[in-house]
């Protein structure tokens, strides 16, 4: 840690002086989630969302390796296969809506988690490598999450491997032979499936890796926290456990509150009543959306309806879909506000309002059937998209005369200077 | 707040227990109370499931056995022995004084009234679970004419009960009715 004033991990028997001399994890827990780990004493709730994030993935890697062994990934029985653990697997029914509603708890806590970021600067220097790593996780769970939504097999499942595949089908020359290799045929069938299972069991131990190395970033400058100024002192931190420990425990608490009642009360309700009918190659659902969480890139996907130049409409789409996220991997570069905190910066904070807005009318927009006037509204919305991050915010850099920052974050919370005496 | 926090030293000093620890217990102990309810469905579901648990039963039909003669079927994916047994088979299993046997039963407790001859027993060895020769025709019956299970090496008598070797059990009898003279349904 590289806080000169951090509680120094100190064993207090004679079993944790030998264990820290061969296997130092006590050491490890203590100095990145103990009291060896000073955190910002002004952390507001936007901060919470990092752990519960974590918490949820464990939930989902527990509740899939349930799921995984009652589950047969053969396209003939995989539909019944399901059905077998929704109504004969002692509470199988409960494992599986605990995995497929987890998901979208999942990606609440992790769009929460990426707002924070956005609003409150932790993307800039020194933490640009735990944003770009964080991307990286955010990319992984999307391709978990697909392939998870395939693996029931039924006509959503079955369409949305048939058309987020095709998407692929749109790189010239080479499209049409990803694609089949992709699928391991021409369109999703038994290959397909199978090697959707294996990764969709992979790809989760590969974010926890990612988790690990993100955190390991974040250890090195430490939390960033609601003014964006840096800690100056002691009194500016407090030990992780048990302020922050107890903190996160409560949220997750208020948290499982929710996760049990869309569990057991609503437990479809995120989903697509069209994925209980088996896949059928031969009719494709009337309506064919993904799960919610993708929706505001699945909208700048339709967004493109006409050849612009030389470039097909269908590639456009595609592009524009990748890119949406690919930005941010530029985002450290693109604000060049030396002020992290959205709360200093007047114009910012108004822009950041209009982009929240703006990503939640996409959502909509993407969940709604391919007609006008969505189709419309989500290309005025895509465009205003990458206006945001292309030329609001290196505009906004320049521009924008910030507030005045508090000296220290003691200052901020107590009105009174900072003593740097110690 | 100031006050509260004073009232609460007072308090730590006249108990030695402060609020903040009985927070502390009490939210831990809901949590783990919480954590127990969680894990016994995650391990529950490797129980067998309804559609095992569904009693599927089987007819067998036993006209065609001879007398002497036994046959092999699968019921819940195990096999059980179906055999007709000889008066000197019979005969046998009487003669023998129940006491001295590992799992004392006489052959009546193991048949259906006025069928002493037909003797229906799961073909698993109670052992480690092999199943015993004995049933087909020209297979080892072992020293004491009934089942052997090679696996190692338990005698079964004519009544299919344990005699030698390591098994601690006789061959267990499931549950079955005869549905007419040759005609018997298990499960
Ligand atoms: C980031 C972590 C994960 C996410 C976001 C995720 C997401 C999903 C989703 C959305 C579904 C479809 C749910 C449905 O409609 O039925 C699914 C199904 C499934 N997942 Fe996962 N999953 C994750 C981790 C895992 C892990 C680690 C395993 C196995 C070790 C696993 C095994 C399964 C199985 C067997 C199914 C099919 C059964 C079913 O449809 O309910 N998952 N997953
Ligand atoms: S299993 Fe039959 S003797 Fe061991």
């Amino acid at each position: 840690m590289s806080f000169p004033w951090a509680n120094q991990y100190a064993p207090t028997t004679e079993f944790g002086r030998w264990m820290d001399e061969k296997l130092p994890v006590p050491r490890l827990v203590y100095n990145s989630l103990g009291a060896g780990y000073p955190t910002p004493r002004n952390l507001n709730y936007m901060w919470n969302f990092g752990s519960l994030a974590g918490i949820f993935l464990v939930v989902q890697i527990v509740t899939g390796i349930i799921l995984a062994m009652h589950y047969a990934a053969n396209a003939n029985i995989a539909f019944d296969s399901v059905e077998h653990i929704m109504r004969d697997v002692n509470s199988g029914w409960m494992i599986r809506y605990a995995h497929a509603n987890g998901a979208s708890f999942f990606f609440i806590a992790i769009y929460l988690h990426i707002g924070r970021g956005l609003f409150y600067g932790s993307y800039k220097a020194p933490r640009e490598m735990i944003w770009l790593l964080g991307v990286v996780i955010y990319l992984l769970a999307m391709a978990t999450a697909f392939m998870g939504y395939v693996l029931p097999w039924g006509q959503m499942s079955f369409w949305g491997a048939k058309v987020i595949t095709g998407l692929f089908e749109a790189i010239p020359l080479v499209g049409k032979p990803i694609q089949e290799l992709l699928l391991g045929g021409f369109a999703p069938d038994n290959a397909a499936l199978n090697r959707f299972f294996s990764l969709h069991y992979l790809l989760p131990f590969v974010i926890a890796g990612v988790i690990i190395l993100h955190i390991w970033a974040l250890h090195i400058p430490g939390s960033n926290n609601p003014t964006g100024v840096d800690v100056k002192g002691p009194q500016d931190t407090v030990p992780f456990h048990p302020y922050y420990t107890a903190k996160d425990g409560w949220t997750l608490g208020v948290a499982l509150i929710f996760f049990t009642m869309v569990m057991f009360f609503l437990p479809n309700a995120l989903g697509h009543a069209d994925n209980y009918i088996p896949a059928n190659p031969l009719s494709t659902p009337a309506h064919i959306v993904p799960e919610w969480y993708f929706w505001p890139w699945y909208a700048i996907l339709r967004a493109f309806t006409v050849d612009f130049l030389f470039i097909p409409a269908k590639l456009l789409g595609v592009l524009a879909m990748f890119s949406a996220i690919l930005v941010w991997f530029f985002l450290p570069w693109l604000d060049r506000s030396p002020v992290r905190s959205g709360m200093f910066r007047p114009k910012f904070k108004i822009f950041f309002g209009i982009l929240v807005i703006d990503v939640l009318v996409l959502g909509y927009c993407g969940g709604a059937p391919a007609e006008e006037p969505f189709v419309m509204i989500s290309q005025f919305a895509g465009a205003y998209y990458f206006a945001h991050f292309l030329i609001i915010l290196p505009l906004l850099s320049r521009l924008e005369k910030p507030e005045p920052l508090p000296n220290s974050i003691t200052e901020s919370v107590t009105g009174q200077p900072l003593k740097t005496a110690s | 707040m100031a006050t509260v926090e004073t009232a609460d030293t007072a308090v730590a000093e006249e108990s030695g227990v402060r609020r903040r620890d009985f927070i502390n217990i009490a939210a831990v102990s809901f949590a783990g109370a919480g954590a127990v309810a969680t894990v016994f469905p995650l391990v529950n579901q490797m129980n067998p499931s309804a559609d095992v648990l569904a009693l599927a039963s089987v007819d067998v039909d036993i006209s065609a056995i001879e007398r002497g003669q036994a046959i092999k079927i699968l019921w819940r994916k195990q096999p059980v022995f179906v055999r007709n047994l000889t008066d000197k088979e019979i005969g046998e299993a009487n003669a023998v004084n129940i006491s001295t046997l590992r799992d004392p039963q006489t052959l009546a407790e193991r048949t259906k009234v006025g069928k002493e001859n037909w003797l229906i027993t799961l073909g698993v060895c109670t052992h480690l679970g092999c199943v015993p020769l004995g049933a087909a025709e020209g297979e080892n019956k072992g020293e004491f004419g009934g089942y052997f299970c090679p696996c190692h090496g338990s005698s079964y008598d004519t009544a299919a009960r344990i005699r030698k070797g390591p098994a601690p059990r006789n061959l267990d009898v499931p549950d079955y009715e005869f549905l007419s003279d040759t005609v018997v349904k298990i499960g």
